[in-house]
C-alpha cells in the first residue's frame, strides 16, 4: 500500500466485509497509513475500523491546541508517539496578541505523562512553552527522540540544558526563530560526552555563545548528523573543522561568514564543502560579502533549498552565487538584490518553485527595495514558480496579470506591497484586477494573502473563484461588509481566515455563521465589529468558542480583536484576565 | 443585495481629512488614528515585557492621534506592519541603524549659519557636556536650563526634533530618553524659541 496513504479502502465496497475483517488484520494495514485526512475518513467508516484507526494512530497533528483537550486526544488514541500542536493565532507573529495569551503546553505534557504516553516527538508552533515544562518533558518520556520549537516563547537556555543533559535517546533539536530567554551558551554542553544520537541540532536562533570545543566533539561523534545549522558565533575557520567531521551533513546552517582568512585556510574551507556532496539546503550567511562566497561554491551542485533571507547580498553576488546551483528549487531572498538580482533569479533558476523576497530594513523607504518588475522577470524564468511571498515597495495591476499568466500553477501566494492601501502606481487604481487575475488563473491556490489598494470587487473574485483555498489573510482592504460577505459565501474549501484593519462589522461577521463550523478559525482585529455582534454569533454557535480580547481604555461596544474557532473542549479554561469568552 | 459604493481612484479618504476632536477609533475609518491610540498603548505593555519586542515597536508605535492630512497609514506608524516576526526585524536592527549602538551622529543647525554640523551624541554624557561642544562648535553662548524658563537670558536656545517628528527644548527629558529619541539639532535665536520656553 502507498505510505502516502493513496490506497485508502473503499469505503462502500469494504464496509460490508468491514465486520469479518480480524482486527489485527486491519491494525496491520493501517499501520502503513500516515495521511491524516485518510485516517479521518477510515475512522468514519464503521465503529470497527474507527477503533482499529485510532488504536494504530501514532501520530497526532492538532492545528489549534484550543479545539480539543489532551484528555480527549488521549483518550481517543492511546498509542501517538508524536504530537504536533499549533498555538496562537497567526498574528501573533506581528504583535497583535498581548504577551500571556496561552497556549501553554504544560497541561499537554502533565495529562501525556499521567497516561503514560510513550511520546517519542513533540512539534510545537506558537506555543509557550516554559523551562519548568521543559524540564518536565525531559524527565518523563525516556524515549523521548524530537523537539521542534518554532515561533514559541516563554523558555530560556536553562531549558534546553535540561533536555540536553537528561534526553538520552535525542536524536533532534530544532530551536527555531522562538523569543527565547537566551542566558547563556552552556547548554550545549550539558549534553553528555558518550551521547551521540543526534541527527538534527538547530540552534541558529541562539545569541550567545557555545563552547566551540563541545560542538566539535559533539558533531563527530554524532554519525548521523544530518542537519547542523550553527549560531552567528561560529566562524568560517570553526564552521571548516565542523565540516570535516560531517561530511554526510544534508542541511547546513552556516554561522558569521565573514572572514579575513588566510589563503592557506581559504583553500581549506573550500575542500571541506567539497567534501559535502550531499548538501541539499545551505541558509544563515549572515554578514557575507561577495568574496567570502566562493568557498562554498563547490558545496552548491546538488542544492535544492539556499536561504539567504539573512544575507545583505546584492545582485551580483547573488547571480555569481545562483549560477553554481542549477537543481535549486527553493530560494529565499533579501530585497537587496534588487530587481537586478531577480532577473538573475530568472535567468539560472528554471527548477525554482519556492521564491520569498523579504525586506532589509522595515524602518527606511530605501530606493533599492525590490518592484513588480523583478517579480515579473522571475516569472519569465521560472515557470514551475508554486509558491511565493513577496514584500515590495510598489506593484502594478498588470505585471501581476502577466506574472500568473506565466506561473499559472501558484498554490501559494502572499504578495505585501508594504504602504498599506496602496493603489497601482502607474494606473493610479486598486490593485483589485491584479488578485482578480490570481484566483482566476490559479486554479490550485490554496493561499492568499492581499495587499494594496482594494475594494469589495476583490473578494467578490476570491469568492468566487477560489475554490482551494483554504488559507486567505487581508489587511486595510475592503469597502465594505459585501466582501468579508462574498468570501463567507464562497471559497468552499477555507479553513482559516484571518483579517486586520478592514471595514468590515458586524453583517460581515455574522453572515458567516454556517461558514465557522468548517474554518479551523477566523481573526478579525481593528475592524467594525462590535461586541454585540459577537454576543450574536456565540448565541447562534454555542459550540464555537468566540473569544474577544479587550485592551484597556478602548471603547466599551467596540470588539476590537475577536478570534473565533470551533471546538469540542468548549470554553478555554485557563482565558487570562483580557479574554472573554462570550 | 445592494452593492455598497466602492473608493474610486480619486478622493478616498475625506473622512479622514476631518480634523476631529473625537477620539480616535470612533469612526472606523479612521483606522490609522485608531491604530495608533492603540500603538501607544500596546507599547506600554509590551514595554514592560518584552524588551525585543518594545525595540521593534518603538519605532512603529509613537503615533499621532488625528493626524490632519488624513494619509492612510503609512508602514511606520501601525503596529504589527509590514508583517515581519520580531525575530527577523531584530536581526537588522543593530547593523542597520545601531539604536542605542555606538556613534549616533545627528546633524546640528544653527539659524542663519550657512552649512550644518554634525556631533556623535554618543560622545556626551550629559546636557552640560553636550551644551559646552555645541556653545565651543558654533562660537556661542546658551546660557542656563530651567525647567520653568527655558533658556530664557541667552541668545540661543537648542531644541531638538524627536522621533515623532515635533520640535522640543533640549533639557527637558532625561538624558537618555533624549539622546534615543533625538533625530536632530537646530539652534534657534532665542527669541523664537521664548514661546517654548513659556509653555
Amino acid at each position: 500500500m502507498d505510505p502516502k496513504g493513496k490506497g485508502s479502502p473503499d469505503a462502500s465496497g469494504l464496509a460490508r466485509v468491514g465486520s469479518t475483517f480480524p482486527d489485527e488484520v486491519m491494525q496491520i494495514v493501517l499501520a502503513l497509513l500516515n495521511s491524516h485526512r485518510d485516517r479521518s475518513s477510515v475512522s468514519l467508516v464503521c465503529k470497527n475500523w474507527y477503533d482499529a484507526e485510532r488504536f494504530s494512530r501514532t501520530h497526532v497533528f492538532i492545528g489549534n491546541c484550543y479545539s480539543v483537550s489532551p484528555e480527549i486526544v488521549t483518550r481517543r488514541f492511546p498509542n501517538i508517539r508524536k504530537v504536533t500542536l499549533k498555538g496562537k493565532p497567526r498574528f501573533a507573529d506581528f504583535n497583535l496578541v498581548p504577551p500571556n495569551w496561552g497556549a501553554d503546553i504544560r497541561s499537554w505534557l502533565l495529562v501525556f505523562a499521567a497516561r503514560n504516553l510513550c511520546l517519542e516527538e513533540l512539534r510545537l508552533k506558537r506555543m509557550t512553552v516554559s523551562d519548568e515544562s521543559l524540564k518536565f518533558l525531559s524527565l518523563s518520556f525516556p524515549n523521548f527522540k524530537a523537539l521542534s520549537l518554532l515561533h514559541c516563547d516563554g523558555f530560556s537556555t536553562d531549558g534546553l540544558a535540561a533536555i540536553a543533559t537528561h534526553c538520552m535517546n535525542l536524536a533532534e533539536l530544532d530551536i527555531q526563530e522562538n523569543d527565547i530567554n537566551d542566558k547563556s551558551g552552556s547548554w550545549l554542553s550539558c549534553f553528555p560526552e558518550n551521547f551521540s544520537s543526534l541527527e538534527v541540532l538547530n540552534f541558529a536562533n541562539l545569541r550567545n555563545e557555545v563552547n566551540f570545543e563541545a560542538l566539535d566533539r559533539l558533531v563527530s561523534r554524532c554519525k548521523s548528523l544530518k542537519v547542523l545549522k550553527v549560531n552567528k558565533n561560529i566562524s568560517a575557520e570553526q564552521l571548516k573543522r565542523l565540516l570535516v567531521h560531517a561530511p554526510q551533513l544534508t542541511e547546513l546552517g552556516t554561522g558569521t561568514f565573514l572572514q579575513d582568512l588566510t589563503s592557506c585556510q581559504y583553500s581549506e574551507l573550500e575542500s571541506a564543502f567539497n567534501k559535502c556532496k550531499n548538501l541539499k539546503t545551505l541558509s544563515g550567511l549572515s554578514e557575507v560579502t561577495a568574496l567570502h562566497l566562493t568557498p562554498l561554491y563547490p558545496a552548491c551542485t546538488n542544492l535544492i533549498f539556499l536561504n539567504l533571507s539573512y544575507s545583505a547580498l546584492k545582485d551580483v553576488q547573488l547571480a555569481k552565487l545562483l549560477v553554481r546551483c542549477p537543481c535549486l528549487r527553493r530560494l529565499w531572498v533579501l530585497e537587496t538584490v534588487g530587481d537586478k538580482g531577480l532577473e538573475a533569479v530568472g535567468s539560472n533558476c528554471p527548477m525554482l518553485e519556492d521564491l520569498r523576497v523579504f525586506p532589509a530594513d522595515t524602518f527606511e523607504d530605501i530606493a533599492h527595495g525590490v518592484t513588480e518588475s523583478g517579480f515579473v522577470s522571475v516569472s519569465y524564468g521560472c515557470p514551475r514558480l508554486r509558491y511565493v511571498l513577496y514584500f515590495c515597495q510598489q506593484m502594478t495591476n498588470a505585471a501581476v496579470a502577466t506574472i500568473v499568466h506565466n506561473c499559472p500553477n501558484f498554490t501559494h501566494f502572499r504578495l505585501c506591497i508594504m504602504n498599506p492601501c496602496q493603489p497601482d502606481y502607474q494606473t493610479n487604481e486598486p490593485m483589485d484586477k491584479a488578485f482578480c487575475a490570481v484566483v482566476k488563473t490559479c486554479a490550485k491556490l490554496q493561499r492568499l494573502a492581499v495587499s494594496g489598494l482594494l475594494t469589495d470587487v476583490t473578494f467578490e473574485s476570491i469568492g468566487r473563484y477560489a475554490k482551494s483555498l483554504k488559507t486567505l489573510s487581508v489587511a486595510f482592504a475592503g469597502s465594505s461588509d459585501w466582501g468579508m460577505q462574498c468570501v463567507l459565501g464562497g471559497c468552499p474549501k477555507l479553513r482559516k481566515l484571518e483579517i486586520r484593519d478592514c471595514p468590515f462589522g458586524n453583517a460581515a461577521l455574522l453572515s458567516g455563521f454556517k461558514k465557522y463550523d468548517s474554518l479551523r478559525s477566523l481573526w478579525m482585529s481593528d475592524c467594525k465589529v462590535t461586541m454585540n455582534g459577537c454576543r450574536l454569533l456565540a448565541k447562534e454557535r454555542p459550540w464555537l468558542n468566540v473569544e474577544v480580547m479587550k485592551e484597556e481604555g478602548s471603547n466599551e461596544s467596540r470588539a476590537n480583536k475577536v478570534y473565533v474557532y470551533r471546538s469540542v473542549a468548549g470554553p478555554r479554561r485557563d482565558a487570562p484576565p483580557f479574554v472573554l469568552t462570550l | 443585495m445592494e452593492k455598497p459604493v466602492n473608493y474610486g481612484g480619486g478622493d478616498l479618504h475625506l473622512e479622514a481629512t476631518e480634523l476631529r476632536l473625537g477620539l480616535p477609533g470612533s469612526d472606523g475609518h479612521e483606522k490609522q488614528s485608531s491604530a495608533s491610540v492603540k500603538n501607544n498603548k500596546r507599547t506600554s505593555t509590551e514595554a514592560m515585557t518584552e524588551e525585543s519586542r518594545s525595540k521593534s515597536n518603538s519605532n512603529v508605535s509613537d503615533g499621532r492621534n488625528g493626524n490632519p492630512d488624513g494619509d492612510p497609514p503609512t508602514k511606520a506608524q501601525v503596529v504589527g506592519w509590514p508583517p515581519i516576526r520580531s525575530y527577523r526585524r531584530n536581526s537588522f536592527q543593530p547593523k542597520k541603524t545601531e539604536i542605542d549602538g555606538a556613534g549616533m551622529y545627528v546633524k546640528v543647525s544653527l539659524d542663519g549659519a550657512p552649512y550644518l554640523r554634525k556631533v556623535d551624541l554618543k560622545v556626551y554624557k550629559s546636557y552640560p557636556d553636550l551644551l559646552k561642544a555645541l556653545e565651543s562648535m558654533f562660537k556661542l553662548t546658551i546660557g542656563q536650563y530651567s525647567e520653568r524658563e527655558g533658556y530664557n537670558g541667552s541668545e540661543y536656545a537648542p531644541t531638538y526634533e524627536d522621533k515623532d517628528g515635533d520640535w522640543m527644548l533640549v533639557g527637558d527629558v532625561p538624558w537618555d530618553m533624549f539622546i534615543s529619541s533625538c533625530k536632530r539639532l537646530r539652534i534657534m535665536k532665542a527669541s523664537e524659541a521664548r514661546g517654548l520656553g513659556c509653555l
